[in-house]
């Protein structure tokens, strides 16, 4: 086995990877309606849309997961039928999936040996392992679990895995999605060296400032369709976003002139212990957020945010009723019932499942949060009636799209759901309300509702709680930010005067003294 | 050509209801081949089993007798289910509830206690099945037990218990030492409905828990929270609802309406606590539960036409010397084909073109 080195290749007339005509078709539903995409060497290409465009199915299908219904793959000009991802491995196409499949009981060499097809000896491999990752940049102890890792050195091991394949084109799916600025930043710098080494790299995300910053070409797909490839270096973010959505995205606006008034949600140094061994222990949170005013939490996912989240909500309880309070009330000790009947309401990250039943209609789903305060009960009878005229004011107010007037929650779109689910609280006019990710998987435009409703609703004297991983979704609708790391909540900084350089250091776990400090040592 | 599973975007409401049809026809397929194999004719061994019974009196009388458990029980048990609380024993419940009501009627036996007594048999019963199902509630809620074992080796517990009862300190001393009670008095006796017949009170009295259970579900908070429980049990946690608090509520109903079933067939068409008092009711209604789709209505129906089998299935004994245990066999089979037919609610079956063939050549 050799390490990868450096290869060249006849970069002149024909790509590395075509697509033609390629269409993956489920039912009547095309995913994938003939897509033509040129990939060639030394090329960092950007696969741009919003979810449901058809990225997935495009990356898959040219990783041999999925068997297209029609169109053909060439590589390297000639013909490629695959039928499977070790196909795919074999011509040199690897993959990084955004979500990681690894085994956490498991050592890091153990884990890249299971991705390899095992001809090499362990210990011939776990010297490779280490010595691809120096050479990289991308260091890694082969001998330790990966649950104790971060979830950057865990992303760091599927491209380590990847890599050692000596792949000729590289998919990366959503790679910044989990990481600090910082560390994005490290990885950048890993992506231009592979494509100077002549490597080809098709590169899916949503952060449109990032492709600008990293790719040479990008592809954008709408409704599984190519709507075009462009340079985009030559694009401005507004116009490669216009191409994805395919309408004019509105600007949110927060209302001038905007007032915070008293203390509606108050944390007083929360201590709780996860109720799982690998989860995260929150240690003396402290927060205080008052009437028309929106908090945002920052940090890489697997903080603590959603053990924040339990606690807030009352999906978890606190020992002192003190720790938590919600609207001058000691909370902590109350239910998710009695604390939405204080005026609190919660929207949880995980849509279907979490925040809805998914199987069960919108007005049954109404009334899962809306049995405690909004008449929807009358003594243990539920009213149909009532439920109904949340989810239709529900649907007008926040433009929920769906078949019919009272579908399951699980047949609308990801966007859809969101909407509906968001509404349903706001309805509700919560003094409080705690919000994980809101936009997280939502295309354009519902996102943009979605936080003209927040800011709205802190217009109106609501406290808002938005927990983010998108720090740009933060920088527009928030006053502050605190980050969190390792259960820890940091001081929260006025949103004007948080950039993304101290954000990135306090969501890699350094505090901002430490770097001003003369004294202080360089990483 | 390619037979794929297809997941539907929205469940069918069609086919939930078509489901229990299309398994009903096929087991009723499987057992034609099994009679044929048998060396009956298929035809008029169907006919004995399910046609005959329809046609006279008696034995209509008789499938609403045998049908009056099974759906009680039924109905408790979708509650369980409902909320996946996985009661197996509602067959032990429904002899504890028959002990625990035939208690008063041996203590009240030969005074001239009065019609205060078949009420509070009832009503004893009921609390007697709600607590033996609270044993394994309790063990899974404390202490993480799974419920499915706990509640079915219950059930040789109960067993037992009634067995030592009717050979010990409950025997008929004028009995010529049969394990049986005395014959419980008028009072402690559920009333038949229609002169020389044998339908009872208890037919009635199941209608209701019919009716009760369908309002309970559908049009109540505390249906609504045992339909989340078992649907989207984090869902269910975000709305507030305890899911531990459930699991003891629904094993409590559904061990009630067991225990309820046991006491009303002991002091109805039995009239004595003897052993061998249910034919397997209790596991039976298991399978009603599930063709009735968890639902009150559907569980009448299925009720009905379980009874149909046991009726039928003495016919067939008799007419055509088939086995008593094919009607196990038989209701086997339907629960199997039910459970199957039930992934047609939520997929599809499609027909699809299999991938371009290729030649392989261009690699």
């Amino acid at each position: 086995m050799s390490d990868p080195t450096p290869f060249r290749l006849d970069a002149g007339a024909t790509p590395l990877l075509q697509t033609i005509g390629l269409t993956k078709r489920y039912g009547n539903f095309l995913a994938n309606d003939a897509v033509d995409i040129d990939i060639w060497p030394q090329q960092i290409h950007a696969l741009l849309g919003e979810n449901g465009a058809g990225k997935s199915t495009l990356v898959k299908t040219i990783y041999g997961l999925i068997q297209p219904s029609d169109g053909e793959m060439r590589w390297q000009g000639e013909k490629m039928v695959l039928s499977g991802p070790s196909e795919a491995r074999a011509r040199g196409i690897g993959m990084v999936f955004q979500h990681f499949s690894l085994f956490d009981n498991l050592t890091v060499a153990e884990n890249v040996a299971l991705g390899l097809d095992g001809k090499e000896s362990f210990k011939d491999m776990s010297a490779r392992l280490e010595r691809v990752s120096n050479q990289y940049g991308l260091p890694l102890d082969p001998r330790r679990e990966v649950w104790q890792l971060s979830v950057g050195e865990r992303q760091r091991i599927e491209i380590v895995r990847a890599l050692m394949q000596n792949p000729k084109f590289l998919i990366l799916d959503e790679p910044t999605a989990v990481l600090t600025p910082q560390e994005a930043d490290q990885l950048f710098i890993v992506l231009e060296r592979l494509k100077a080494e002549g490597r080809a790299i098709l590169y899916i995300s949503h952060k449109l400032e990032e492709v600008k910053r990293l790719c040479d070409t990008a592809t954008i797909l709408r409704g599984g369709k190519k709507v075009s490839t462009c340079n985009p270096k030559a694009e401005t973010a507004a116009s490669l976003a216009r191409m994805m959505v395919g309408t004019e995205i509105k600007e949110v606006k927060a209302a001038a002139g905007r007032e915070t008034t008293v203390p509606r949600l108050v944390v007083n140094d929360l201590n709780l212990e996860p109720d799982d061994p690998h989860g995260v222990r929150l240690k003396h949170i402290s927060l205080e957020l008052k009437g028309g005013e929106i908090l945002g939490i920052a940090g890489v996912a697997g903080n603590g945010q959603d053990e924040l989240f339990a606690a807030l909500s009352g999906e978890r309880l606190a020992q002192d009723p003190g720790t938590v309070i919600i609207d001058g009330i000691a909370a902590g000790h109350l239910s998710i019932t009695q604390r939405r009947k204080l005026g609190a309401a919660f929207v949880p990250e995980e849509r279907l499942g979490h925040g809805t039943a998914p199987r069960m209609k919108l007005s049954e789903n109404a009334l899962l949060t809306g049995h405690a305060a909004s008449g929807m009960v009358h003594r243990g009878f539920v009213k149909l009636a009532a439920m109904l005229s949340t989810v239709d004011r529900a649907t007008e107010t926040f433009d929920v799209r769906k078949a019919k007037r009272d579908p399951e929650a699980a047949s609308l779109s990801g966007g859809n759901l969101q909407k509906f689910i968001v509404g349903r609280e706001i309805l509700r006019d919560p003094a409080v309300l705690v919000v994980s990710q809101p936009t997280w998987g939502v295309d354009a435009g519902a996102a943009a509702v979605i936080r003209q409703a927040l800011l709205d609703l802190a217009a109106r004297g609501a406290a808002v709680l938005v927990t983010s991983q998108d720090l740009d979704e933060l920088a527009e609708i928030t006053d502050r930010i605190a980050v969190m790391f390792h259960g820890h909540l940091s001081e929260p900084l006025s949103t004007a005067q948080a950039t993304r350089e101290k954000l990135g250091l306090l969501m890699g776990g350094s505090s901002l003294e430490d770097r001003e400090a003369p004294h202080a040592v360089s990483a | 050509m390619q037979l794929v599973l297809e997941k539907r975007a929205e469940r069918s409401t069609t086919i939930a209801l078509v489901s229990p049809l299309i398994a009903i026809g096929l087991t009723l397929i499987t057992m034609s081949i099994l009679f044929a194999i048998l060396g009956k004719n298929p035809i008029s061994a169907l006919g004995v089993y399910f046609i005959d019974p329809l046609t006279d009196s008696y034995s209509l009388q008789e499938i609403a007798v045998k049908a009056t458990p099974l759906v009680m029980i039924a109905i408790g048990l979708s509650f369980c289910y409902l909320a996946n609380a996985w009661n197996i024993g509602a067959e032990g419940q429904f002899l504890i509830g028959a002990v625990c009501g035939s208690w008063l009627a041996v203590k009240t036996h030969g005074t001239d206690a009065g019609y205060w007594v078949l009420p509070a048999m009832l009503l004893l019963g009921a609390i007697g099945g709600a607590l033996y199902a609270l044993i394994p509630a309790i063990c899974k809620v404390r202490f993480g037990a799974s419920e499915i074992l706990t509640s079915l080796m219950l059930v040789y517990v109960a067993d037992l218990l009634l067995d030592y009862l009717v050979r010990g300190p409950w025997r008929d001393p004028k009995g010529f030492n049969f394990p049986t009670t005395a014959e419980f008095d008028p009072v402690a006796t559920v009333p038949i409905l229609i002169e020389g017949g044998r339908l009872h009170l208890g037919a009635v009295i199941t209608l209701l828990v019919v009716v009760a259970g369908a309002v309970l579900l559908g049009k109540t908070i505390k249906g609504f929270e045992i339909r989340v429980v078992g649907a989207a049990p984090r869902a269910a946690r975000f709305g507030g609802f305890n899911s531990n608090q459930l699991i003891l509520l629904t094993f409590a109903i559904s061990g009630a309406l067991a225990g309820m079933a046991g006491i009303i067939e002991v002091a109805g068409p039995v009239g004595h606590l003897q052993p061998g008092i249910s034919p397997g009711y209790g596991f039976t209604a298991i399978i009603v539960a599930f063709l009735g789709r968890l639902n009150p209505v559907g569980i009448l129906i299925a009720g009905l036409f379980l009874a149909l089998t046991f009726i039928g299935g003495e016919q067939a004994q008799i007419a055509m010397k088939i086995p008593l245990d094919v009607t196990k066999v038989f209701q086997g089979i339907l629960l199997f084909y039910v459970l199957a037919c039930d992934s047609l609610i939520l997929y599809r079956f499609r027909l699809i073109s299999s991938s371009p063939k290729v030649s392989s050549g261009a690699a």
